[in-house]
């Protein structure tokens, strides 16, 4: 006679196997929160801190509280200390978190719509497409709304191009990867001669600000700037984290996932108009940084799984911290020089790319 | 016995090409119908059409009396079930996870309590309770498609449309399978099973019904509708049915090597002719 007796439930299922079900959520998902989370916080305190002016962490927290119209912890000792923070470094670093988390979290976004791991903003064209339509207010010289021109063009440009690899690279429910590359070659060929064609008729000043879009840099974040982005991405991330139980069930194939209650045509509709929202709120002053939307959801997926429920929301917080870091490589690496970021996530993401076809090759046993 | 859906003269074409030509069936609870028939006569095309995933060009569907194009998505995933033939899954979700997509459509209802139970059965009715933590992609040809199936069980609808269920399986998988579809429809629920071993089909079917061109061939008990005559004539093949000398069950048997050869003599093909002349 054991301790425990049976359960009722279980009496009413005399087939059922005894042993317990695997765990929904794996243990390691709260690690990585956690992890990730106090990456992101440790690594703010620092890039705020880092730079020309150096301010010590205590230092950075103390400025921080004093803004925010707290006396805790010790004042920036530097004179120009705490202007360089609240003018320069925060919008910055707040700029780089919002970004990150923006485009990892349409990148997980999109891999689950085109039920693909190689769907990424910049490689499909997405990004390029935002760029077109932003510098085309650049050059053309429209600002119908005001500050938000850019942005709202950007958006368009992004949503255009989406809908566009959407509809040319899909059949029968699923993206080939060798359709969606060479899809998203196309659209970003198309894109760049638009935007070389807006080099040649701009002026100086005009051509510089194009070619700051094409690079990607955080440099010149202003709170101004901040404040229309923000909304944007936190709108966004919402609207990306309520589609991750129907992202799942995606997986299955449309059909599938039709079966199961699923309005696949609807929600595909949204998702696409969800990843432009975030791609054109991340390039909308930052220009075009790629990759980030294909590192980080691969490296989260191969940690802790594909649901979508975890890595809507763990891709965001990783991309944040990519980005963070990465803005922080950018603005120190060189002596007063602030390289551009979207220079650096291509050197370590393209590279990533190859070996994730590759990879995505070998185990589809061709280019499938 | 009651209807639970009905299909009246559904017609779908594509093109010029008739899919389904004016099919009635009615599809009722507690039993099991088999939809058996040659490559191409339309019985995934009809399996779609009682699924609502393909709109009948003429005709209608009714389920419990309601057009099943009226009912949402949302709801109409508590009725009926589907399993694909092809059962892909992009992204290395474990089998557990996937068995789990099933249980979708309860959310928010009082039967979500039961998720762990319903999804534990499910696993085993299926058997792959054992390969409830493996990635999906990893699993054989087999493995997926019972793993698709206890998916669909998980969803516990009270219709089950299942598209040839048992195609990679081996023999104990088979009858594991169709097993449980057939205590499915005892407790009270219609299954609708497409399959294209006749020998599985006149073991498990309730009502047969035969599909041949878009067309009912035969409809009815398996009996009287699994003659030799008809399925020679249907699969253009030559096919005995005869009874189990010990059980007594019918026995499909198509007559192995009996196909016209292979290789066509030139002078009996009436397309090689015009070459031939061309030669001459």
């Amino acid at each position: 006679m054991t301790a425990t007796a049976p359960r009722a439930t279980r009496a009413a299922l005399p087939d059922a196997d005894p042993s317990p079900l695997p765990p929904t959520v794996p243990a390691r998902v709260a690690w990585l929160f956690g992890g990730l989370t106090a990456a992101l916080l440790g690594l703010a305190v620092v890039a705020a801190g880092s730079g020309h002016l150096h301010v010590p962490p205590a230092e950075v927290l103390g400025g921080l509280a004093r803004g925010l119209g707290l006396e805790l912890g010790p004042e920036p000792s530097h004179p120009n200390g705490y202007a360089a923070l609240w003018t320069i470094r925060f919008p910055r670093v707040l700029m780089a978190m919002l970004v990150g988390a923006a485009l990892a979290a349409a990148g997980a976004l999109m891999q689950g719509v085109f039920g693909n791991p190689l769907a990424e903003p910049g490689v499909v064209g997405v990004s390029s497409g935002a760029a077109v339509a932003a510098s085309a207010t650049i050059v053309l010289g429209v600002s119908v709304a005001g500050p938000w021109t850019t942005a709202g063009a950007a958006f368009l440009g992004g949503l255009v191009a989406t809908f566009a690899v959407y509809a040319l690279a899909r059949s029968g429910g699923r993206t080939e990867v060798v359709t969606l590359v060479l899809t998203g070659v196309a659209i970003n060929a198309v894109c760049g001669a638009v935007l070389a064609l807006f080099t040649f008729l701009g002026d100086t000043q005009e051509r510089e600000q194009i070619v700051f879009w094409q690079l990607g840099s955080l440099n010149g974040t202003r709170w101004a700037y901040v404040a229309i982005v923000a909304p944007l991405v936190v709108v966004g991330l919402v609207a990306a984290g309520a589609m991750a139980r129907r992202l799942d069930l995606l997986a299955l194939g449309e059909r599938s996932a039709r079966h199961l209650g699923v309005d696949v045509e609807r929600l595909r509709v949204v998702a696409v108009v969800v990843v432009a929202l975030l791609t054109a709120a991340a390039v909308a002053f930052c220009g075009i940084i790629s990759f980030v939307g294909l590192v980080v959801p691969h490296l989260v997926r191969m940690a802790v799984g594909p649901g979508h429920r975890v890595l809507v929301p763990a891709s965001a917080l990783g991309g944040a911290v990519l980005l963070l870091a990465a803005d922080l490589v950018a603005r120190t690496a060189v002596p007063y020089a602030d390289l551009p970021i979207g220079m650096l996530t291509a050197l370590v993401g393209g590279p990533f790319f190859l070996w994730l076809v590759r990879r995505t090759r070998r185990q589809a046993g061709g280019w499938a | 016995m009651s209807g639970l859906l009905q299909v009246r003269g559904a017609t779908v074409r594509v093109d010029a090409t008739m899919l389904l030509d004016a099919v009635d069936v009615d599809v009722h609870l507690g039993e099991v119908l088999v939809v058996v028939g040659p490559n191409g006569a339309g019985k995934s095309t009809l399996l779609s059409v009682l699924a609502g995933d393909t709109r009948p060009d003429e005709g209608s569907v009714t389920l419990d009396g309601a057009p099943v194009e009226a009912v949402r998505p949302a709801e109409l995933a508590r009725h009926r079930g589907v399993l694909l033939q092809e059962n892909q899954v992009s992204f290395p979700f474990r089998v557990v996870d996937v068995v789990r997509m099933g249980r979708a459509p309860w959310r928010g209802t009082d039967a979500e309590d039961r998720d762990d139970d319903v999804v534990a059965g499910a696993l085993d009715d299926a058997d792959v309770t054992h390969l409830a933590a493996r990635r999906y992609p990893t699993l054989s040809g087999g493995e997926k498609s019972r793993a698709s199936y206890a998916r669909v069980l998980a969803q516990e609808p009270r219709l089950l449309l299942l598209d040839e269920p048992t195609a990679a399986l081996d023999v104990r998988h088979q009858e594991r399978v169709l097993a449980r579809a057939r205590a499915h429809a005892r407790a009270g629920g219609a299954v609708v099973v497409v399959l294209h071993d006749l020998a599985l089909a006149a073991a498990w079917a309730d009502r047969v019904l035969v599909l041949a061109g878009g067309r009912v061939a035969a409809h009815g008990a398996p009996a009287d509708v699994l003659t030799g005559a008809l399925l020679t004539d249907v699969y253009d093949h030559p096919v005995d049915v005869l009874p189990h000398p010990v059980t007594g069950a019918l026995l499909v048997l198509p007559r192995h090597g009996a196909a016209p050869d292979v290789v066509p003599e030139p002078d009996h093909d009436p397309t090689l002719q015009p070459l031939a002349e061309d030669l001459a």
